[in-house]
C-alpha cells in the first residue's frame, strides 16, 4: 500500500523520493510549472509551482511529498500570483511573440495562454541584450531568458561542457557563455547537445530552422501545456502496469 | 506637373485648415490647407503623421525572421510585405522556388489582392461612390451601405472573406500567418483544403465580375464628374511579365512617361536603386521617390492598380482582359487617366486575382511536397511584389553570422506620394478654391486620397531627424506654446 497525500482534493499516491510535482504528474494532476524538468534535479528558481501546504506557499518541486499533506494547488489566489509571475516575466524580458520563431512551441508563452495572462500587467524593462550569432549553427537570442538555468544544468550535467552560466545579482543577473571571449563560436558546444533541446523559451536557437513548422503543427497549437506536461511526466502504474491517469491521453 | 501649391509664399497671414485624421484608409495621416480671407487656396499638404522605425529595429535580427517580423508593418496587407522579405531572402539563400513553392506563394498573394481591392471599394470607398461625396455624413459609411445597398454589402463582406480563407489555408493565418520561408513555403495545400476552397470559387468569380460592372456604372452615369475629378498627368511605374503580361507576383520593372514614352523595361529589380531615389521633405515623414532619369522635381510617378492596368500589354486570364479592354476603350480611353480610375482598374484586378485563384486551385503542383529550395549564400537580396496598392521593395544586407546589417523598404504607398498630393492639390483648385468650407467639400479631398488606397502605416520610412511639433493648449483648446524641431535637428519655438 502506497502512502498518499491530497491535492485539491484528490488522493496523490507517492513513492519515497519523490517530490509534490513529480507525485502530481505521475498521478495525472497538472500543476504549472516552467523551471521544473522530469530529466533533471528540481531547480526552485521560477515558482510558478508554488502550491500551498497546510496552510503555507513552498514551491512544489523542491518540496518532498509527505503522507497526508494536504496541498492545495488550482486556486484563483495561486493562479493570480503565477500570472503575475508570467507577467514578471515577460516584462523583464523583450518577448515579442509575433516575430518570434519558438511561437507555438514556446513553455513561457504556453503558460501565459493557459493561465489566461491577456494583460501586460508591469512596464516592460526593454533591456538591451545583443544577440550571439557569432557560431555557425547555432544562435543565441539573449532578450528571452528566463534564468531557469535548464541549459546550464543540461550543459553541465548531461553534455559535460558547462558552456553555460549565469553571472550577476539580482536585477542584473543574466545568462553567460564560458569562453574567454564571451561567444558562443568559442565553445565546444554542438548541434546534439542536451543544451540545444532543454530551452523552454526561444534564447538557444539552431539557425536557419525559423518559422519551417507551419502554423497548426506546432507543439501547443493543438493541446494546452497542461495536458502536454503529464504526457512527458513519468507515470505512476498499479500493480498490473495499468495507469489510470493515461487513459484518453496519446 | 507644378507643385504650385506645395509652399504658400506667406503662410503666416494664412487661415490652416486641416483634416485630421484623414478617414477610411489604413493608418493615419492629415491634411491641411493654407487658405487667404477669400478662400483662395495657397498651400496642400497631405501629411503622414506615424513613425514606425521597422528598417532600423530588423538591424541585427537573424535574415529567416524577417518575412515574419516585417508584415507586422501591416494589418490589411501584411501577406504584400511577408512575400517581398520572402523573395529577398530567397536571394540572401540561393533559392530557385519549386513549383509547388512558387505557386503556392503566388495563391497566398492573389488571396491577398482579392481580399484588399474588396474590403477598399466595398468597405471603405463605396459609402463615397454610391451615396456622392457630399451626401449626409452619418450615412456616409459601410454600415448606411449595408442598410441601402445590402447585397452589395454583402458581397462585399463575402469576397473578402474568402480571399482571407486563401491567405488562411497557404500561410496558416487571416493576419500575420508564417507560410513563406526564406526559399519556399512550410506547407502545401492538401486536397480537403483545395475542395474547401473551390466549392466556392465560381461564386467569388461572379460577383468580382459584377464589381467591374459597378465601378463601370459609376463612370456611366457621372461621366464629367469621374473623368475629370483631381486628373492630372503623371509617369507610370509597374512590374510586368517577360512577355508584358500584368503578374503582381514577379516580372521585371517597366517606367513610363507621361505622354507614353518607355523609360525602361523589363529593369531587372534587382539593382531598383539605379532607377529610383528617394527625396525627403522636411514636412512629412514620408519619402518621395523619383524616377533617376528625370530627376526630383519631375521624376515623380503613380503606381498601383491604375499604372497596371493600364501599362500591361495584357492580363493572361480571360475575363479580366475583357474588361481591360472594354476599360481602354471606354469614352475615348479617358478613364485611364482618370483618378476614380482607380477604382475600376482595382475592380478589373480583383476579378483577375479571383480567376488566378481558379486556375491554381486545379494544379496539382499545389499537393507537392518538394517545399523549399537553397543554394549558395549572398549577402544581399532584393525583392519586389506588385503589392495591391503598387509596386513594394524589400532590400537586405546579411552578415557572415546571419544577421540583417541593412535594410531599406520601398512601400507602394510611399511611390504614390507626390501623385496624391498632387491629386488633392488639384481637386482643392477645382472644388475648393475661393468657396465657403463644408465637411462635403473636405470630403472631396479624402476621397482623392482613398482613390489611391493608401496605407500610410506601412508607408513612414524617414528615419533620423523627424520634424517634429509640440503644442500645449489650454483647457479651452487655445494653443499656449509650440516648439518645433526642423529637419535639421534644430529647435525653435
Amino acid at each position: 500500500m502506497k502512502e498518499t497525500f491530497l491535492l485539491d482534493g484528490s488522493t496523490i499516491p507517492f513513492e519515497p523520493g519523490q517530490t509534490v510535482i513529480q507525485a502530481a504528474l505521475a498521478a495525472g494532476h497538472y500543476i504549472p510549472h516552467l523551471c521544473y524538468h522530469p530529466e533533471f534535479k528540481p531547480h526552485g528558481s521560477c515558482k510558478l509551482c508554488t502550491v500551498k501546504i497546510n496552510g503555507r506557499t513552498v514551491a512544489s518541486c523542491t518540496m518532498p511529498a509527505e503522507a497526508g499533506l494536504q496541498v492545495e494547488s488550482e486556486i484563483e489566489e495561486l493562479n493570480a500570483l503565477r500570472r503575475s509571475l508570467v507577467q514578471m516575466l515577460f516584462a523583464e524580458g523583450n518577448h515579442f511573440c509575433p516575430s518570434c520563431e519558438k511561437s507555438g512551441n514556446c513553455l513561457l508563452q504556453a503558460l501565459g495562454y493557459d493561465l489566461e495572462v491577456h494583460a501586460t500587467g508591469f512596464r516592460h524593462l526593454y533591456p538591451d541584450r545583443p544577440l550571439d550569432a557569432s557560431h555557425p549553427d547555432i544562435l543565441l537570442d539573449f532578450n528571452r531568458c528566463i534564468l531557469c538555468e535548464l541549459c546550464v544544468r543540461a550543459s553541465s550535467e548531461v553534455d559535460g561542457k558547462n558552456v553555460f552560466a549565469l553571472s550577476g545579482r539580482g536585477i542584473t543577473k543574466h545568462l553567460i557563455v564560458n569562453a574567454e571571449s564571451g561567444k558562443l563560436s568559442d565553445t565546444n558546444i554542438s548541434l546534439t547537445d542536451k543544451a540545444m533541446q532543454v530551452c523552454p523559451v526561444g534564447v538557444i536557437l539552431p539557425k536557419r530552422v525559423g518559422f519551417s513548422v507551419p502554423i497548426g503543427e506546432r507543439r501547443y497549437d493543438q493541446r494546452p501545456i497542461s495536458a502536454q506536461a503529464l504526457d512527458d511526466a513519468p507515470r505512476q502504474t498499479d500493480a498490473g502496469g495499468n495507469c489510470a491517469a493515461c487513459e484518453g491521453t496519446p | 506637373m507644378g507643385n504650385d501649391l506645395e509652399t504658400a509664399a506667406h503662410p503666416e497671414k494664412l487661415r490652416r485648415v486641416a483634416i485630421d485624421p484623414v478617414s477610411r484608409v489604413e493608418g493615419h495621416g492629415k491634411v491641411t490647407l493654407l487658405l487667404d480671407e477669400d478662400d483662395r487656396v495657397h498651400q496642400v499638404r497631405l501629411h503622414i503623421v506615424e513613425f514606425r522605425g521597422f528598417e532600423k529595429f530588423i538591424q541585427g535580427r537573424p535574415y529567416w525572421e524577417a518575412p515574419v517580423m516585417v508584415q507586422r508593418l501591416c494589418g490589411i496587407c501584411p501577406v504584400s510585405h511577408h512575400l517581398a522579405a520572402s523573395k529577398a531572402m530567397d536571394m540572401i539563400v540561393g533559392a530557385t522556388l519549386t513549383p509547388t513553392a512558387e505557386k503556392i506563394r503566388r495563391l497566398m498573394h492573389y488571396g491577398q489582392i482579392l481580399q484588399s481591392h474588396a474590403l477598399h471599394f466595398f468597405h471603405l470607398c463605396s459609402p463615397d461612390l454610391l451615396f456622392g461625396f457630399d451626401s449626409e455624413m452619418a450615412k456616409r459609411n459601410i454600415v448606411g451601405i449595408a442598410a441601402t445597398y445590402p447585397e452589395i454589402a454583402r458581397q462585399g463582406v463575402l469576397l473578402r472573406k474568402f480571399g482571407q480563407e486563401v491567405i488562411r489555408i497557404t500561410a496558416g493565418k487571416r493576419i500575420h500567418g508564417t507560410g513563406s520561408i526564406p526559399g519556399g513555403v512550410n506547407k502545401n495545400v492538401s486536397i480537403e483544403e483545395r475542395d474547401y476552397l473551390l466549392k466556392d470559387i465560381e461564386q467569388v468569380v461572379a460577383w468580382s465580375r459584377e464589381s467591374v460592372g459597378i465601378a463601370r456604372q459609376l463612370f456611366e452615369q457621372n461621366l464629367d464628374l469621374y473623368n475629370n475629378f483631381g486628373r492630372f498627368k503623371a509617369h507610370t511605374l509597374n512590374m510586368v511579365r517577360g512577355d508584358g503580361a500584368l503578374d503582381l507576383y514577379h516580372g521585371g520593372l517597366r517606367a513610363r512617361d507621361m505622354d507614353g514614352k518607355t523609360l525602361f523595361d523589363h529593369y531587372d529589380y534587382s539593382h531598383y536603386w539605379d532607377v529610383i531615389f528617394e527625396d525627403v521633405k522636411t514636412w512629412s515623414y514620408m519619402k518621395f521617390p523619383f524616377l533617376r532619369s528625370l530627376g526630383p522635381e519631375t521624376g515623380w510617378y503613380r503606381v498601383g492598380p491604375l499604372s497596371r492596368v493600364t501599362q500591361c500589354d495584357f492580363i493572361p486570364t480571360l475575363q479580366a482582359e475583357q474588361a481591360r479592354v472594354e476599360f481602354l476603350a471606354f469614352n475615348g480611353g479617358s478613364a485611364t487617366g482618370a483618378t476614380l480610375g482607380f477604382h475600376w482598374a482595382r475592380m478589373i484586378e480583383m476579378l483577375h486575382a479571383a480567376e488566378v485563384i481558379q486556375d491554381l486551385l486545379h494544379d496539382p503542383d499545389l499537393q507537392g511536397n518538394d517545399l523549399v529550395s537553397k543554394g549558395e549564400r549572398q549577402e544581399r537580396g532584393v525583392g519586389v511584389i506588385e503589392a495591391p496598392r503598387g509596386t513594394l521593395i524589400h532590400h537586405y544586407k546579411v552578415d557572415e553570422n546571419d544577421q540583417i546589417v541593412r535594410c531599406n523598404l520601398i512601400v507602394s504607398t510611399t511611390h504614390n506620394n507626390q501623385a496624391m498630393n498632387e491629386a488633392i492639390r488639384q481637386v482643392a483648385r477645382q472644388y475648393i478654391d475661393g468657396r465657403k468650407l463644408t465637411e462635403g467639400l473636405l470630403n472631396h479631398i479624402e476621397v482623392a486620397i482613398r482613390a489611391f488606397d493608401p496605407c500610410l502605416s506601412c508607408a513612414t520610412h524617414a528615419l533620423g531627424k523627424m520634424p517634429l511639433e509640440v503644442e500645449l493648449l489650454d483647457v479651452e483648446g487655445d494653443r499656449v506654446d509650440v516648439l518645433t524641431r526642423s529637419s535639421d535637428g534644430s529647435f525653435c519655438s
